[in-house]
């Protein structure tokens, strides 16, 4: 194993070991929040794979976490357990996301994500006005945590590893998937779809699988969403959460594996942080006196007072230093220096495909 | 011998001008081809349009006796019918196994197996295989963008070779290619076509490539043939010798 | 009929609000390939500094105005570009688009923090009498945003074609790197661009304030119709953008009449899905042929 290898497996392990033990040093509004993170990065995982790997821009992610967290809602407060609604929403937003996929085979980029944006936007108006189906802009309230085995998980602790546990299962998915042929083949369909088609790669298939599988995946978050809010109505899932997912893939790194989670604790756990920021001397430990002379509290309790100001600033800051995002950046860094051959620009796949 | 591909009266219509016109050819097993003609001719489109990259306006294409006419590239290729570009088109954040193992990959199995199976999809014995032919072992660890171009078209034209296929177009393979390369590309071209019985199609500028390569050549101008036969009945081809000059 | 006059020349107005808005967004996004998502915050700051003129330098009204657009043109133009675009352009359409999400973010906030989370008065541009057209009782403000917005197309329209700069730009937007080799300073065209966004801007932003009082949050609701007008118009004219405007701008009003709060609002929205399903290219766009 190579050094960059046994440093990643390593730092790996730490972040797994303090995901394990955070709750036992947080409050439950804290452990709210680091759940949050968890289901909203199996969404921003299901983008990734749609936009990052397979190169399809999507606009409609949050939608699919709408479907899923309706579904959810809907089928768990007329008694009926969540592995119901993950079949149910797994299948229905694999199924509509597949559908999705056929307007990108006929059109490219920016008028894919304005079809992308017509259906996140058709889908929202559906949840605030059907009211019969959605309770419209009231709402499904009373939302039941899911029990597993008989053991009820209604405890932010409980629920808050079941989400974690959802989490490794999906990240492990979607390494197999990434590393397996498809990987390859979404990678081709991304970088240059007229060559990939030429080498017998039926882009028609893998483009509509892409939206499927981040769909699929967007709808999954959206199911354990609803436990965990226990209220559902539809303003989360207005356009705002598929930029929001779209922030998160793009600033933790589009197309890279660790580029969601990163991505995830920027957009949900740092305005959260930054809210605290003038209270963060413990992180300096005994050297918090010192810390708290170099940098006074009365600056950070600025910054944790307009932490959104900051927030913004720090998102555009990244982004202006590093457009390929957090990962993108890290992968710069520490790759081996290489000259890179100009190659033509690949033409777009659209004539008979 | 057999007739690997047939074109029968291929035209291909843009507007009012005919880029391919009326066009009829046969290639046979075993052999290598060369189409040339001087720019404009048609060449390139009578490629896109045998693989399906164009619909020809009218005109038959068939591979083995079976019509194959505006098939789409991806399936054509899984019959059997591979291609390099002209402008340099690997992958070039993939390595040189993985742009190896992608040539292939969709000829191995089905989406299902390809998911569940092997990560190489069983194809790195025949990656190996390629690198070692066109001599790029010492490069297969590294990402395709830091080869040289020489590099880059020699793994161009592996990536076409890799699925084994019954048929090879090569546009233009020569192409910004230095002398020590080209020589090394045409010797490889010719290796694979005697060790394998691959069947090619090559469109050249070069000509001295294109005299050398090929057993026979086709001549457009215009959109049509205006000679056929053998490099040395062509090259001394009056009417070849002023489609070039006349233009 | 005059019910019917009067929601026509009310909608006109807003019309011409969200063409002046949609015509900027769609320049940048033509020539530099720029989504702005904080076109509505580009709308809802040139009022704070016009406020800020009159309130801190005790400046006049219409000098206020002045003050407000050059401010814009320095900051939201040529500031934004070279801070924000320029960095990021080589690197695609994306990471730009989400750094302006978070510019919007920015202004937003920082305004509600900084200056005041509450609505603030803003004059309007003519006194607050009626005319009678036709029988219809027509507000004079409508009358005059219309004017000045029918003026401001004009007065670009004219520009665009026919100033030689104008036409530079055009070619610019049309295509950068023809534009380049024929020897247009693309990269002057381009700044050009974001200088008359952030003009159209500032003239939209004094035109609708008076409506909606200055708040910080006015960005959301002009961001989005932005953004509807330009799609719906035509993404790659700036034709486009005005019909989009003007379009939206009476849809819109005629639902407000005659529709509950509720399906107004989906009204717009509505008009993008029909819009985008049956006509991606826009009511007047072109069959986009460029690639990306």
């Amino acid at each position: 194993m190579s050094a960059r290898h046994l440093f990643g497996a390593v730092a790996l392990a730490l972040i797994i070991a303090a995901l394990l033990a955070a709750p036992f040093g947080l409050k439950p509004y804290g452990i709210y929040i680091l759940t949050l993170w968890a289901v909203t990065t199996i969404a921003a995982i299901g983008l990734n794979l749609t936009l990052g790997y397979a190169g399809q821009v999507s606009l409609a992610q949050g939608a699919f976490v709408g479907i899923g967290a309706y579904v959810a809602a809907l089928l768990t407060t007329k008694g009926w357990p969540l592995g119901a609604a993950y079949l149910i929403a797994g299948v229905s937003c694999f199924g509509i996301g597949w559908l999705l996929g056929y307007p990108a085979l006929r059109v490219q980029h920016h008028y894919l994500a304005f079809v992308t944006l017509a259906f996140s936007t058709l889908v929202y108006l559906i949840f605030r006005n059907e009211e019969w189906l959605t309770g419209g802009i009231y709402g499904i309230s009373n939302v039941p945590r899911p029990s597993l085995f008989g053991y009820a998980l209604s405890r932010p602790r409980d629920f808050y590893y079941f989400c974690l546990a959802n989490l490794a299962l999906v990240s492990l998915a979607a390494w197999w998937l990434i590393r397996s042929p498809w990987g390859r083949a979404f990678v081709a369909l991304r970088e240059n779809p007229l060559r990939a088609l030429s080498l017998g790669v039926d882009t028609r298939r893998y483009t509509l699988m892409a939206f499927a599988l981040g769909a699929g995946l967007g709808g999954i978050s959206g199911v354990l969403y609803a436990p965990l809010v226990q209220y559902i109505d539809p303003t989360p899932f207005a356009l705002l959460l598929s930029l929001n997912l779209l922030l998160m893939v793009v600033v933790g790194g589009s197309g890279y594996f660790f580029g969601p989670f990163v991505g995830a604790i920027v957009a949900v756990l740092l305005p959260e942080w930054l809210q605290g920021v003038d209270n963060a001397y413990w992180l300096f430990g005994p050297y918090a006196d010192t810390a708290r002379s170099v940098l006074p509290p009365t600056a950070l309790k600025y910054v944790a007072k307009h932490y959104l100001v900051a927030y913004a600033i720090f998102v555009m800051v990244l982004l202006v230093f590093s457009p390929g995002g957090i990962i993108g950046f890290f992968e710069r860094r520490f790759a081996k220096t290489r000259t890179v051959v100009p190659q033509a620009a690949p033409a777009e796949a659209k004539a008979v495909s | 011998m057999s007739t690997v591909l047939e074109v029968r009266d291929l035209t291909k219509r843009f507007g009012g001008i005919h880029a391919v016109d009326g066009v009829s050819f046969e290639v046979n097993e075993g052999e290598i081809l060369g189409i040339i003609g001087p720019n404009g001719s048609g060449k390139s489109t009578l490629f896109n349009c045998i693989l399906g990259q164009l619909r020809p306006t009218s005109g038959e294409v068939k591979l083995d006796g079976r019509a194959v006419t505006g098939m789409r590239p991806c399936d054509l290729n899984r019959l059997g019918v591979s291609r390099t570009f002209q402008l340099l088109q690997v992958f070039p954040e993939l390595t040189v196994r993985e742009n190896l193992i992608l040539a292939a990959q969709e000829h191995k199995g089905t989406m299902l197996t390809r998911l569940f199976g092997a990560r190489d999809a069983g194809l790195s014995g025949d990656a190996d295989r390629m690198i070692e032919f066109f001599r790029l072992a010492h490069v297969a660890q590294n990402k395709a963008g830091a080869l040289s171009y020489g590099q880059q078209k020699l793994l161009d034209a592996a990536m076409a070779f890799m699925a084994g296929p019954r048929l090879v177009l090569l546009d233009e393979p020569a192409g910004g290619v230095n002398l020590t390369m080209l020589a090394n590309l045409r010797e490889r071209l010719e290796a694979i076509n005697r060790e394998e019985g691959a069947t090619f199609v090559v469109i050249e500028h070069n000509m001295e490539f294109v005299m050398q390569l090929c057993s026979r050549i086709l001549v457009l101008a215009e959109g049509r043939i205006i000679a056929q036969g053998d490099p040395a009945t062509v090259r001394s081809n009056p009417q070849v010798i002023e489609a070039y000059l006349g233009h | 009929m005059s019910d019917f006059l009067q929601l026509l020349i009310a909608g006109l107005a807003t019309g011409g609000i969200y063409a002046l808005v949609a015509i900027g967004f769609t320049l940048l996004w033509q020539t530099s390939q720029t989504i702005n998502f904080a076109q509505g915050e580009f709308v809802m700051l040139p009022a704070f500094f016009m406020l800020m003129a009159m309130s801190a330098f005790g400046v006049p009204f219409w000098g206020a105005v002045v003050i407000g657009i050059i401010v814009s043109a320095l900051v939201l133009g040529v500031l934004f570009k070279r801070v924000l675009v320029d960095p990021m352009l080589r690197h695609g359409v994306l990471p730009l688009a989400i750094a302006t999400m978070a510019l919007a973010l920015f202004m937003k906030e920082s305004v509600k923090d900084f200056y005041s989370a509450e609505a603030q008065p803003f004059p309007p541009l003519a006194a607050d009498t009626n005319i009678s057209i036709f029988g219809a009782t027509v507000a004079l403000q409508s009358l005059i945003v219309v004017a000045i917005a029918v003026a401001a197309v004009i007065a670009l329209q004219f520009f665009l074609n026919r100033t030689r700069t104008g036409r530079q730009m055009q070619a610019t937007a049309q295509n950068p790197n023809v534009a380049r080799i024929l020897g247009i300073p693309v990269e002057r065209m381009i700044l050009l661009a974001f200088v008359i966004n952030a003009v159209l801007a500032a003239l939209a932003s004094a035109l609708v304030t008076p409506i909606y009082l200055a708040k910080f949050s006015n960005g959301e609701y002009l961001g989005m119709a932005a953004f509807i007008a330009a799609i719906v118009g035509g993404f790659n004219q700036v034709r486009g953008a005005i019909v989009g405007g003007l379009l939206l701008g009476v849809i819109d009003n005629f639902a407000a009449a005659y529709l509950s709060a509720q399906y107004r609002a989906a009204i717009p929205l509505l008009l993008l899905i029909i819009v985008i399903i049956f006509r991606p290219q826009g009511l007047v766009g072109r069959v986009e042929e460029r690639t990306v």
